[in-house]
């Protein structure tokens, strides 16, 4: 049904009947994201749009000095050693992929040609490979010229375990073959209906085979460029001090017309948010500051009468709350929540449900996240116009109420609910940040209120986000009955997202608490529908199941969404830059230009 | 003499070793993880920061790590930084000259404020000066540093525009401009610590002071029909430094170590805000080396101290 109606869709876009932006606009009401259209559209045989780009100077350089504000500073410039996000911003001043996202969700080739397609020959029916032209002519800041080579060295360079890079995860899947110096060809081990991960944004930089060579694998530390990049981008590379700064000068070959506008580039790092705003806002010392993780209110204040403003990017992160399926409190074979056990209280749906009436999102946004969040029912959010048909939440502390009292859970003496000798207790954890302490208070009083007792725990983040075996306060481990975080979504599709609550994946003592199903979830149509979708070369099918999968979390309640979170920078009032929800923030630094 | 220090410098060994056990020992402790950062990419599965985890030996037992990095550091090999795969010492040695710069104008401007004020307050006790200089004092040690230095930052930057608050190491003009963007920078962080530091140092010096002014050499001095200015410059001062003299030794690895605050809000490169970014992100060597190198400063610093007294007074002899 659904899908055939699609196939006649894209039919219509690829034979012009239909407008493609109508397509998308569809797509996204039946609750697709617009990247997740795009690429439908491209597998469907439809040549990928390019959005517009809006940039204006008719001449390279003359642009004066771009100041940029991390404030973390990037400690290192080899893109595949790029541990945060602070990393990858560094080196992507200097390094460039095969293409990048832009705000829209769509790609942008950059050292590409073109964008691969259907009609261009450039993917293949089965999704097994992919095929991408190398714009000719690319040369890397010494001079040297970019080639088909040096792609197939980065593929290699990064999959090969001794190098211990980070983007691993993302090569050690395929292999890169040469077709001729300015093609490359890659053969996916399985089919993957997205193809876009490698060679694509940050963790798809490519690195010069002539200046890495020597140093793949166990000598990968030594390679002096790892501190002086040579890379292709619109910058070339002058100083590096690790945690404190990066400088830069205007590449004069710069591969792409016109561009870039700066003729220098800063980025120092270091310092805290609300004085990285204050710099770029009220001073206006700065031009450009990154993660703007300060409340609303600050930054409104900042702004008035200010150099500066703020400006947002939406992608599909999203923050929120995670119910224990499994028993944190009994252990087995030194196992706490462990995928042997039920949870409890939680396994009851009526408790799941209502505590899903009882996070006030509305308040969470006004409160809180003001202008860089926006209230969500789904798990799987995508760009501006993303509205599940399926899916809706309220906030409703009578209908909490009642679903409980109806459930049997029934008021003792002491206010808390009970039900067979079991109180409604709760262990709530998160890390350390304010917004999420602000949150779990907001929750903690509507629960009260319902008659559930919210104890609240907060650890540290660089202990709650780690892999540490040996700490009991990591949120993989789970050792309470809810816990709130964030998950990034870092490139606009949906298989990264969903497959984390596969129940191949539950994390247990087995795995070392590496599986990425926290909630410790099991549910035998999510598991098929995610299978399915991981092999399902069928652009619209494979949407449809991940719709699914996203609403069968919802049913379940496995995870009640706080927020979906904006990405907030803040930019001076005469900086026009290119930011996207779905790349880093220097992603499209080519594009940045200034107004006078 | 050379007898005492070489004493000295042996029995420094085996504390050192006692310490860099203590900390080595109390960081391989302490939760957390350097490629925590790495767990919250979906891009990057779990089993990349385990072979990270293997591959800097960071899952051998604790002995065996200590032991390696003993071994390492004797032969002068400091180890890299998990996070920015560099160097150590290159690390470290990168940081040195702003630290040194800005902290150790800080403490010149507090001996340079403290001393004066501080013996004339003492010559004068109780007079509107002293209560002045008493009650500044009492308020400078009682302002923290992240107080007045956002406080500065507040006054100076926003509303009167005058000073950045932003460090910049890469100024762009050259020669006398060059000094002056330097100078003009340096401003705020340097008050914001001299003055904190001058303040319980002019208390030091003046109730050291008043112990020695007090007593009958001083009276014979000015009995005898010396000036003021040579009996206090001359007799007093020289034996009222002693303790001061202690005091500054011990702060002057601070000078080296930076100043953990101050740094983080001016965003000064120095050795503080490296050390405390790399305790944020669990960068064991980064932590280990710069706690260490602070620890052979205190050692070091404190022999100096030990050897002054003896110039300063000869009634005290080192044997």
């Amino acid at each position: 049904m659904l899908h055939t109606d699609l196939r006649t869709m894209i039919e219509g876009v690829k034979d012009g009947r239909m407008d493609r932006r109508a397509f998308i606009q569809r797509m996204i009401g039946l609750g697709l994201t617009a990247p997740m259209a795009t690429q439908l559209l491209a597998i469907g045989g439809v040549a990928m749009a390019q959005s517009p780009s809006s940039y204006k100077p008719t001449k390279r350089g003359g642009g004066g000095p771009l100041k940029l504000l991390w404030w973390q500073a990037p400690t290192l410039l080899n893109p595949h050693f790029a541990t945060g996000t602070k990393d990858q911003d560094g080196s992507r001043l200097f390094y460039e992929p095969l293409a990048s996202w832009d705000a829209d969700g769509n790609l942008n080739p950059i050292l590409a040609a073109e964008i691969p397609s259907i009609q261009n020959g450039g993917l293949s029916a089965d999704a097994k490979s992919v095929t991408w032209k190398l714009k000719p002519g690319v040369k890397w800041h010494d001079g040297k010229p970019v080639t088909a080579d040096d792609v197939v060295f980065t593929c290699e360079y990064a999959s090969d375990p001794a190098t211990a890079a980070v983007s691993i995860g993302i090569y050690r899947d395929l292999t890169a073959e040469k077709v001729d110096d300015l093609t490359v060809r890659l053969v996916f081990k399985n089919p993957t209906p997205f193809w876009a991960s490698a060679f694509v944004g940050a963790y798809g930089c490519i690195i010069p085979k002539g200046l890495f060579a020597e140093y793949k694998g166990g000598k990968s530390r030594e390679a002096p460029n790892n501190l002086k990049p040579i890379g292709t981008g619109p910058y070339k590379f002058i100083e590096f001090k690790p945690g404190d700064l990066i400088r830069g000068e205007i590449n004069p070959d710069y591969h792409m017309p016109n561009r870039p506008c700066f003729d220098t580039i800063e980025m120092k790092g270091g310092g805290d948010a609300v004085s990285a705003a204050r710099a770029v806002i009220q001073t206006g010392e700065y031009d450009f500051a990154w993660n703007m993780q300060v409340e609303d209110e600050v930054l409104q204040r900042l702004e008035k009468g200010g150099k500066g403003k703020t400006i947002y990017a939406v992608g599909g992160d999203v923050e929120f709350i995670m119910l224990n399926c499994s028993d944190p409190n009994t252990e087995i074979d030194g196992e706490r929540s462990s995928i042997k056990t039920k949870h409890p209280l939680l396994s009851d749906p009526a408790v799941r449900k209502a505590l899903a009436l009882l996070v006030d999102r509305d308040a969470v946004k006004k409160v809180i996240y003001g202008r860089a969040g926006r209230t969500t029912a789904n798990y799987l959010n995508g760009p501006e116009k993303f509205v599940s048909k399926n899916t809706s939440w309220e906030f409703n502390v009578e209908k909490a109420t009642k679903l409980l009292d109806e459930a049997g859970w029934r008021p003792s003496a002491d206010g808390i609910r009970e039900k067979d000798g079991k109180k409604l207790k709760l262990l709530y954890q998160t890390s350390i940040n304010g917004p999420r302490q602000k949150t779990q208070a907001i929750v903690k009083q509507a629960c009260q209120k319902a008659g559930i007792d919210v104890e609240l725990k907060s650890v540290v983040a660089s202990v709650f986000f780690s892999s540490d075996v040996a700490n009991p306060d990591t949120y993989s481990k789970f050792y309470a009955d809810i816990e709130m975080f964030q998950i990034p979504m870092t490139q606009p599709d949906p298989a990264q997202h969903m497959s984390r609550y596969h129940s191949r994946n539950v994390a247990t003592k087995e795995n070392k608490w590496q599986g990425t199903n926290f909630p410790r979830w099991v549910n035998q149509d999510f598991d098929a529908a995610v299978d399915a979708a991981e092999s399902e070369t069928d652009p619209v099918k494979r949407a449809a199941l991940y719709i699914k999968c996203n609403d069968l979390m919802w049913q379940d309640t496995v995870v009640i969404p706080v927020m979906h979170r904006l990405k907030v920078a803040a930019c001076s009032n005469t900086l026009r830059p290119v930011i996207s929800g779905w790349a880093n923030d220097t992603d499209n630094l080519q594009d940045w230009y200034r107004e006078a | 003499m050379s007898q005492y220090v070489l004493r000295r410098l042996l029995i420094a060994v085996p504390s050192l070793l006692g310490i860099s056990l203590v900390l080595f020992t109390v960081l391989a402790l302490a939760p957390g993880d350097p490629f925590s950062e790495l767990a919250t990419n979906p891009n990057v599965p779990p089993e990349v920061g385990l072979a990270l985890r293997t591959k800097f030996g960071l899952d051998d037992p604790i002995y065996l790590r200590y032991l390696r990095w003993l071994v390492a550091m004797a032969q002068g090999d400091w180890g890299f930084s998990f996070v920015s795969r560099m160097n150590v010492d290159t690390l470290i040695l990168q940081r040195l000259p702003t630290t040194l710069y800005v902290i150790g104008s800080a403490q010149l401007l507090a001996l340079l404020i403290a001393i004066p004020v501080g013996v004339y307050a003492a010559t004068r006790p109780y007079t509107i000066f002293d209560q002045i200089a008493n009650t500044l004092a009492f308020i400078g040690f009682s302002l923290p540093t992240f107080f007045t230095g956002i406080l500065f930052i507040l006054i100076f930057s926003i509303t009167l525009d005058w000073l950045p608050f932003v460090y910049s190491t890469d100024i762009k003009a050259t020669g006398v401009h060059w000094v002056i963007e330097q100078v003009r920078q340096a401003i705020m962080p340097v008050m914001v610590l001299g003055l904190f530091q001058a303040a319980s140092m002019t208390r030091f010096v003046r109730s050291a002071m008043l112990d020695v002014i007090r007593l009958d050499y001083v009276t014979t001095a000015r009995a005898k029909g010396l000036g003021q200015v040579r009996v206090i410059v001359k007799h007093a001062m020289r034996n009222a430094m002693i303790p001061v003299v202690t005091l500054i030794a011990l702060q002057m690895p601070a000078v080296f170590g930076g100043a953990i605050v101050t740094e983080q809000i001016f965003r000064i490169p120095g050795i503080g805000s490296l050390l405390i970014s790399s305790i944020l992100s669990n960068d064991t060597p980064v932590v280990m080396a710069v706690t260490f190198v602070f620890a052979c400063l205190v050692v070091l610093f404190n022999l100096i101290a030990d050897v002054l007294y003896g110039w300063l007074d000869p009634r005290i002899s080192l044997r």
